[in-house]
């Protein structure tokens, strides 16, 4: 880390490649999932349930990490899974940040009593248990993509409202602000050109790092059946699944769980990379 | 009414009711710069504040007025004094290193005023910016305009903020302590390329500053500022050669001498502070709020 930043700009580093790798490979699964999934995700046949993955005696060639306990290949499983998985990050942590970011920018840059209503809200909502939240919001909306999706954005939005809040406010008091304020600016216009420009690098870290989190508690949501209909494979309904069975194929469990992890934090870190690359200051 | 920049008996103060501006009169003539001296919370910035209209929220204007080439301020309507400010005054800060916008480039955000503001067209206002950093001896204008503010040196964004000051034609422009935050090297040539500009241009200028030797290679007139209130004011070659007021003359003490180092620094007399403390209670009993504006 030292070394990229005496030589700053150029060098691109080793977390920002190798989470955006990784996240790049979950990416094009998901696209292109019928064309890269080796089977069918649904087709069952109990023939061949509770395949070991490829390196262990009894695997099959082409079920490379096995199958469940209904014979499903767990590779083609995963990878439709991802689908569910990107298209709940990408929404849910977007509609998140559009309304998180617009009301902690609104409350930290205006300040007063858009500030003080903007806040209340916050801690009010921040009193909730997150994921019982979910759970009671997708409850009341009924399961289904979408309803996952208005979920996520609906507990996390604050998520963003409190830190882009406490930036806007202390760009609020920066020089170049008021000599905006002395050229004749409106302050919805320093509101954008100043502070807006100024906390945007924040905003990419923290919405890769959402997607991160939402596909956390889709996972969750799923686990507990609460997702998606349970025909879909989902990461979360893998897990479910494989919890099941942990004595007599522990790998449903474990792949579905390594490929959360890693994409959880690839997210998390592809956003710490791209903030300090945007950032003029820092870069 | 003829003065440039007219502030007649400015009263300011804080929640607390403690006063930062006590009764201070002021004007600036076209073409005239104005230096404004005074210690460290003497309130010097809070009146360059005042005039670009960005006092803190916290600071209540309690009396008095300022009259901006003629339009008296306090009498517009918030929208109307951004307006008039926008068009007529403009700032030199104090600190070149916070006041360009770290994440925009150097070149719109000094074009923005005149597009925006002013409603130029956008080539009139490049070639009028390009004109003002050669005025002020950026040689690569281009680069620099296509530079992020990080990319350049303290003394050039210095520049360019005074380039960006002048660009608008602004009829008065506060410099607020321009040259504190720089290298001593660097603060002459500054010192000097606001002189040539203000020469050129006929800006008036209200000169902020603590450092005396800048009041007398660059102002007119002065005036002395102590705890919110003028106490001496004079033309800057009659302040020099004849001060009026002990405090002045004790801040003249106090300034270092580039030419005698070994002699002592002269800390300003206790004696001084004292009479200047009476002096400002007679002024605070006497004193009562005007337009009943505030509650004793």
């Amino acid at each position: 880390m030292a070394d990229a930043r005496a030589l700053p700009g150029r060098r691109l580093d080793a977390r920002l490649i190798l989470a955006g790798a990784w996240l790049a490979i979950v990416l094009i699964a998901a696209i292109f999932a019928p064309l890269v999934a080796p089977h069918d995700p649904l087709m069952q046949d109990l023939m061949l349930e509770r395949l070991p993955p490829f390196w262990m005696p009894g695997s099959e060639p082409g079920f490379w990490l096995g199958t469940d306990s209904l014979g499903r290949d767990l590779l083609s499983r995963l990878i439709f899974g991802a689908r569910i998985a990107l298209i709940v990050a990408f929404a849910a942590a977007i509609a998140a940040c559009v309304v998180g970011s617009t009301l902690g920018l609104i409350a930290g840059y205006f300040g007063g009593w858009p500030d003080r209503i903007i806040s209340r809200i916050v801690d009010i909502w921040m009193a909730f248990p997150p994921v019982l939240f979910a759970i009671l919001l997708v409850a009341v909306f009924g399961t289904g993509l979408m309803s996952v999706i208005i979920a996520i954005a609906v507990i996390d939005w604050t998520r963003f409202c409190r830190v882009i809040r406490a930036e806007a406010m202390s760009q609020s008091r920066m020089d170049y602000v008021e000599n905006a304020r002395i050229a004749g600016f409106g302050r919805f216009r320093i509101m954008i050109s100043e502070v807006l420009s100024n906390v945007l690098p924040s905003i990419v870290a923290l919405l890769s790092l959402e997607m991160g989190i939402a596909v956390i508690v889709e996972a969750i949501l799923s686990f507990v059946n609460l997702s998606i209909s349970s025909d879909d494979p989902t990461w979360g309904g893998i897990i479910a699944e494989g919890r099941l069975s942990i004595h007599q194929a522990w790998w449903v469990l474990v792949f579905p769980l390594i490929a959360l992890f890693l994409t959880v934090l690839s997210f998390s870190q592809f956003g710490e990379g791209l903030k300090s690359r945007f950032d003029p200051v820092l870069r | 009414m003829s003065a440039c920049l007219d502030i007649s008996n400015l009263s300011a103060r804080l929640p607390s009711g403690q006063r930062v501006l006590r009764s201070v009169s002021l004007t600036v003539q076209p073409g005239e710069v104005r230096a404004l001296v005074g210690e460290s919370g003497a309130g010097k910035s809070m009146i360059g504040k005042a005039v670009l209209g960005v006092l803190p929220p916290s600071v209540r204007i309690v009396e008095g007025s300022i009259h901006l080439e003629g339009a008296d301020l306090g009498q517009l309507s918030a929208k109307e004094r951004r307006r008039v400010i926008g068009a007529k005054a403009a700032l030199i800060p104090q600190d070149p290193l916070t006041a360009l916008n770290p994440s925009r480039r150097v070149g719109p955000q000094m074009t923005d005023r005149l597009i925006h503001i002013l409603g130029w067209a956008a080539d009139k206002a490049d070639r009028r910016v390009r004109q003002l950093l050669d005025e002020v001896h950026i040689r690569e204008p281009d680069r620099v305009m296509r530079s992020y503010p990080h990319e350049l040196s303290g003394g050039m964004r210095q520049r360019v903020l005074i380039a960006a000051a002048f660009a608008s034609e602004p009829r008065l422009i506060v410099a607020d302590e321009p040259t504190t935050a720089l290298d001593v090297t660097v603060q002459k040539q500054i010192l000097r390329l606001i002189a040539q500009l203000q020469q050129e241009h006929g800006t008036a200028i209200l000169f902020v500053t603590h450092d005396l030797g800048v009041v007398a290679k660059i102002s007119q007139r002065v005036t002395v500022l102590y705890a919110g209130k003028v106490v001496e004011e004079a033309d800057t070659p009659a302040l020099f050669a004849d001060p009026q007021h002990a405090y002045t003359r004790a801040l003249m003490a106090a300034t270092p001498k580039y030419t005698d180092p070994m002699a002592s620094l002269m800390p300003v007399d206790d004696t001084v502070l004292a009479g200047l403390a009476a002096e400002i209670a007679v002024a605070d009993h006497d004193w009562k709020p005007g337009g009943g504006t505030g509650r004793g």
